[in-house]
């Protein structure tokens, strides 16, 4: 009862900071309220017993990006310019968008269902073995490092090719090099 | 920034308790939640934020652009290195019971040790050098102009 109060007013809060987002035109008041945003998704993943996905959501969401974003609005412009064409049509795709969104969730099974397919297939044999391969209570990070150690890989590769790209567009390790030369 | 007396005096005493809470979501992912990203993009954080209140060359001083690039290549190297050591014992790509076979679960906990420390160095890395590579080009900006 208390979690459904909790879960209705966390997802109208969320609504709300939504709605402001797509309504000022402050761009700093924006990349504060998607922080806000952040926080706010990072709550709903508390009550949904995901800690470690919610940790993340609040480090990187609410944390790290909040600043990257403050970054890029201190390298263009402080205000959003008034839309020059009407909203209709992005309106109209957004909307329809969101309504098959919607409709592709009706297919999915219930919350908190036992006989989802999430649940049948290898997570009982992750829950069940873990404590005995692994021998780590924390059943995510026995699965994230060793189960799925390739993925992790994967993943680190990922943010490294991420951080290189970035570091190449923006930064720009040559330009990197003739300042050292000035030095 | 120089006059933000509180916000100076704060990100001092916050910023070593921020490095020092990212250490315990490192080491101690295997039994509370957390692990290397979280404990990586924690450790940027608090860079970050010593980084906005002291300006960006003193958090440079600290942690040199340079050290940084190598940090966020190294990280991955750790997770690559760990594989390839389990490879030459003799059992396959990331199979950390190599590391110790009479008791397979020891070897798992070296084995995680070492690779959500690869993760974290690297997650650190990209974060901190993402953050130098926005703030470094834009010029600082007057409190008055936000």
């Amino acid at each position: 009862m208390i979690v459904t109060i909790i879960d209705l007013v966390l997802f109208c809060m969320l609504v709300m900071t939504a709605l402001v987002i797509v309504q000022t035109r402050h761009l700093f008041a924006v990349v504060m309220l998607s922080g806000v945003f952040s926080l706010l998704t990072a709550l709903l993943f508390v009550t949904l017993d995901a800690v470690d996905v919610a940790f993340t959501e609040a480090a990187v969401g609410a944390g790290i990006s909040t600043v990257l974003m403050l970054g890029t609005i201190a390298l263009t412009a402080r205000r959003e310019n008034k839309p020059t064409r009407s909203g209709i049509l992005p309106f109209f795709v957004v909307l329809v968008t969101g309504a098959a969104l919607i409709y592709g969730t009706l297919d999915m099974p219930n919350f908190g269902d036992p006989n989802a397919p999430a649940q049948v297939h290898v997570a009982p044999e992750y829950l069940t073995n873990s404590i005995h391969e692994i021998d780590i209570p924390n059943v995510v990070t026995a699965i994230l490092a060793s189960y799925r150690g390739y993925d992790t890989l994967g993943e680190v590769a990922v943010v490294f090719t991420a951080g290189i790209g970035v570091l190449l567009l923006i930064s720009g390790l040559g330009k990197g090099r003739e300042d050292m030369k000035d030095d | 920034m120089e006059h933000h007396l509180i916000l100076r005096v704060v990100t001092k005493l916050l910023a070593s308790t921020i490095i020092l809470f990212a250490l315990y979501v490192q080491f101690h992912g295997d039994y509370s939640p957390g692990g290397g990203f979280q404990a990586g993009v924690i450790m940027a954080a608090a860079f970050i934020l010593y980084g906005l209140i002291f300006g960006l060359d003193t958090v440079q001083r600290v942690f040199p652009p340079k050290f940084v690039h190598r940090l966020l290549a190294f990280g991955l190297l750790i997770y690559l290195v760990t594989g390839i050591l389990s490879l030459l014992l003799g059992f396959n790509y990331l199979d950390y019971n190599a590391f110790d076979p009479q008791h397979p679960s020891h070897g798992q906990h070296l084995g995680i040790l070492a690779v959500e420390f690869g993760v974290g160095v690297t997650v650190t890395g990209v974060m901190v050098a993402i953050y130098y590579a926005f703030a470094g080009r834009s010029p600082p900006v007057d409190d008055e102009d936000w």
